[in-house]
């Protein structure tokens, strides 16, 4: 029990990290928007794998609301703004795939590197857990970076949450209401930034940030 | 038991503080909050005085469960914090009762009042701080108060950047304090004082710490270098917080020096004491060659707080140096010494800027050159300024002479040090404090001689009148006390026992009990000391003379014109000016150390225009360690303005690349 347990822990975390990947190299927001409904899902059961095996029930309503919150009503609200825009079409990547996978892959190198040399003696499953949610963390920073797209930045925003939401579930005695309440600023981030989208989008007729920036009058 | 009574004084000084806001604007809110100020600071006195006579080996201990959670607010009253408490309290009741006066004539008192029992809380809670988180916010408390109060008069543009320059120095001496207090709690992050006392700092470290509290304290004590700020700063406050800010906070910096240098650090090497020495050394001359060159008169006075910040550092480097070479009996006579000198200090400076403070009253004037022929329109004042000059310049029989002739006691002990360093650096200080002590005289004759004596320069010195009842009656309070300090040192001495004995391990022999109330630091056949004789003698000559010119003589009084030297010329402003005195003096030492220059500037024959000798000073210490400093913040500024303006995009790669940065630095560090 204890090995498979842990296998499988790994085996979620790390799908985790390869649907990261997978975002990083998307450049059509619906399809990327699809893969991100598969990175909360993954989460979902992740999380839900974690209750199991910690015995922790409160965990399985982090997974419930990892998965109606992130796998359903945030894609699918997602989806309807990108209709609204009609920005299904636009394809935006500053660097491109390659170097980008390159720059993802040295980041994993690196989280793996810090995370297993300071939690030496702490449980495997949590070091594991942890490394990979650092890779996921770094990766939806990086996926915010190389974007030029606002919808693909708010995705990669959520994906490095969904990180942080891995690490927090990974910890062994991690109170509800962190969970929740991390939860809950997510969501209202997302309301936040989906209702910035409109505005940019009512003033600029793009949601493209370079707009913002030559509304300041920079230099590009 | 004592320190938690001190502490309802503190709590009631703070509780005065919203009280002061609702009075601001009321007519009898100044009266009510002074008093109350000096009731309470009073007691707090009598506090602090009842701690230093019963100490016994027992301290007063409390821990209260605010600020940091894991360590809680300790306090605590030993024999040092005592006397420091008593300077403190002392002139915070002087000056309350100087205020109870003085502040009816404030024109902004909301700006004042709020802040005053405040600062006084802080500089009670400094001394009595037993960790560094406290010690820490307390003194950041007392620099924003006392900025409060130098800004309280903002509509003077010169008081903004004043208070501009306080605040930077301020905030940087914190800082240096912080990070000493970060070295001496280590990497277990003990910030009570007990714990760094337990723990000794080892060589390398303990001499940073030495560093950075020199740099800390003494930035707030005006120590040259880091002196910029105080001869702004301290004459911009209204007068009776300038005798606070001059007379007792750089006191609570002293103690801060004293606190963690002799107390918390562990045994001194012997050559932390050359640093402190010279330093002393250096501002002890500087602060009075800086006096002398100014003609304001509250700035001369902040700059002899410079000056006299130097004498009590030389004390404390001395008492290091015997410290470090195992004299305790030379350690205890030189920390005395500076001890004492911080008490007198605090006196004769609340006292003169007391009285700055009733000449600026009576007529508006800072400017010595618009003063003069006060001591007929202000006679009592005249007499306690000059009890102050007479203390200040360190002339029998008032305090002023026992404490630097106590420092000079110390340093001819200098030849038995063994270590040739500090046996040629000690009489190198010696002559610097002796040339100060000089100079020092100099410029009270300049102070005293053109304010209030010789004619009236303008028609408000003309049409000046004797301030009121209870600033007199401060003044006369701080003028009787410099003499009992004078002419009864050995009592004072004795109180300052148990302070000595705690920092050095033993203290000077009992004074109280030497035949004629004399003082004997080391031995009789070495020197004594007796203000009582030199008083009554000069007593007893001066009423002899005058007895003898007014009786044997002819009693016939006459008042007739000056002698004008033969040019009859009813314009006062021929008189002899403050320039025109300091002259020699800045001609020997201005003309190297400020770059003094003087520019004659003669018409041609037949013009009706007037000549012009114009001065040029420049102060080469803010030219070399402030002007460059403050370039090259200006130069980073204008170089880094453009980070104001990335994208959303690069703000996010900066973020990343700065996380990344420090994951490698943690990946990589050994």
């Amino acid at each position: 029990m204890r090995g498979l347990s842990f296998d499988i822990a790994h085996m979620l975390a790390g799908s985790l990290v390869l649907v990261s990947f997978m975002q990083l190299y998307q450049d059509r927001l619906y399809a990327l928007l699809n893969i991100y409904a598969l990175h909360a899902l993954i989460l979902a059961m992740s999380v839900a794998w974690q209750a199991f095996v910690q015995d922790a029930p409160h965990l399985y309503l982090t997974a419930v609301i990892a998965l109606v919150f992130k796998a359903i009503v945030i894609p699918t609200a997602l989806h309807k703004i990108i209709v609204k825009l009609g920005i299904h079409r636009e394809i935006e990547t500053v660097v491109g795939v390659g170097p980008a996978m390159l720059l993802g892959m040295g980041l994993v190198a690196l989280s793996m590197v810090v995370m297993l040399r300071v939690t030496a003696k702490a449980d495997p499953l949590a070091r594991e857990d942890l490394a990979f949610a650092l890779s996921v963390v770094l990766l939806g920073l990086l996926m915010m970076v190389t974007r030029r797209n606002a919808v693909s930045q708010v995705i990669g925003f959520m994906s490095l949450e969904n990180g942080l939401v891995l690490a927090a579930t990974g910890a062994k005695g991690m109170p509800l209401v962190v969970e929740i309440s991390v939860a809950f600023s997510v969501l209202i981030a997302f309301i936040v930034i989906g209702i910035f989208l409109f505005r940019i989008r009512e003033r600029f007729d793009t949601v493209d940030v370079q707009a913002l920036d030559r509304f300041r009058g920079e230099r590009r | 038991m004592m320190v938690v009574y001190a502490l309802y004084g503190v709590a009631a000084l703070l509780a005065l503080a919203p009280i002061a806001i609702a009075l601001g604007r009321s007519p009898r809110g100044s009266g009510v909050i002074y008093g109350a100020s000096l009731i309470v600071t009073l007691t707090l006195g009598m506090i602090a005085l009842l701690n230093l006579f019963e100490y016994s080996g027992g301290v007063s201990v409390v821990s209260l469960p605010l600020g940091l959670p894991w360590l809680g607010a300790h306090f605590r009253i030993d024999a040092l914090a005592a006397f420091f408490l008593v300077v403190v309290n002392l002139g915070g009741a002087a000056a309350s009762l100087f205020a109870l006066g003085y502040g009816q004539h404030e024109d902004s008192p909301q700006r004042v009042l709020p802040f005053y029992p405040a600062y006084l809380a802080a500089m009670n809670l400094v001394v009595m701080a037993d960790d560094a988180f406290s010690f820490l916010v307390s003194w950041e408390f007392m620099s924003l108060t006392s900025w409060a109060l130098v800004i309280a008069h903002h509509q003077l543009r010169e008081n903004l950047r004043a208070g501009y320059v306080y605040l930077l120095m301020a905030s940087f001496g914190t800082l240096a304090l912080l990070l000493a207090f970060g070295l001496l709690a280590g990497s277990d992050g003990n910030y009570a004082f007990d714990a760094i006392r337990a723990t000794h700092a080892s060589g390398g470290l303990a001499a940073l710490v030495l560093i950075l509290v020199l740099v800390g304290a003494g930035s707030k004590a005006g120590v040259v270098p880091l002196h910029a700020w105080l001869p702004l700063a301290h004459p911009a406050a209204p007068s009776h917080v300038s005798a606070l800010m001059s007379g007792v906070m750089t006191k609570v910096a002293v103690y801060g020096f004293v606190r963690i240098v002799f107390d918390l650090l562990g045994p001194p090497d012997w050559w932390w004491s050359m640093v402190v020495l010279g330093v002393g050394g250096i501002t002890a001359v500087m602060g009075v060659l800086y006096a002398l060159m100014q003609h304001d008169l509250k700035r001369l006075l902040a700059y002899h707080t410079v000056e006299n910040i130097g004498i009590i550092y030389i004390g404390l480097g001395l008492a290091l140096a015997f410290k470090a070479h195992d004299m305790p009996l030379a350690a205890a006579l030189a920390l005395t010494a500076g001890l004492l000198h911080v008490f007198n200090h605090s006196i004769f400076k609340s006292l003169l800027f007391f009285g700055a403070g009733a000449v600026l009253n009576a007529t508006g004037e800072r400017d010595m050159e618009h003063l003069g022929g006060l001591i007929h329109r202000m006679p009592q004042t005249a007499f306690v300024f000059l009890v102050g000059c007479v203390a200040i310049s360190a002339l029998p029989p008032l305090n002023g002479f026992v404490s630097e002739w106590l420092t000079f006691q110390a340093i001819l002990l200098s030849p038995q040090l063994p270590s040739w360093g500090l046996k040629f650096l000690v009489p190198a200080v010696g002559a610097l404090l002796a040339l100060s002590a000089a100079l020092a005289a100099a410029c009270f004759v300049k102070a005293f001689g053109v304010t209030f004596l010789g004619r009236a320069r303008t028609p408000a010195a003309a049409g000046a009148r004797e301030t009121d009842t209870n600033s007199l009656a401060a003044m006369f309070f701080l003028a009787a006390l410099c003499l009992v300090a004078g002419i009864l040192p050995g009592f004072f001495i004795d109180a300052l026992a148990p302070v000595t004995k705690s920092l050095v391990g033993i203290s000077m022999p009992h004074q109280a009990g030497v035949e004629w109330l004399s003082i004997v630091p080391i031995a009789e056949s070495r020197s004594s000391y007796n203000g009582l004789l030199v008083f009554i003698f000069i007593v007893f000559s001066g009423t002899f003379a005058a007895f003898a010119i007014h009786r044997l003589a002819s009693d016939k009084l006459r008042r007739g014109p000056a002698w004008d030297c033969g040019y009859p010329d009813p314009n006062p402003a021929t008189q002899y000016t403050a320039s025109s005195f300091a002259q020699p003096i800045r001609r020997v030492y201005g003309t190297s150390v400020f770059l003094a220059r003087e520019i004659g500037e003669m018409p041609a024959p037949g013009s009706t225009l007037p000549a012009r000798l114009t001065v040029e000073l420049r102060d080469l210490i803010w030219d070399a360690a402030y002007a460059p400093v403050a370039a090259g913040v200006g130069y980073a500024t204008e170089k880094l303005n453009s980070l104001q303006f990335l994208t959303i995009r690069q703000y996010l790669s900066l973020v990343f690349a700065a996380l990344v940065l420090l994951l490698l630095v943690l990946a990589i560090w050994p």
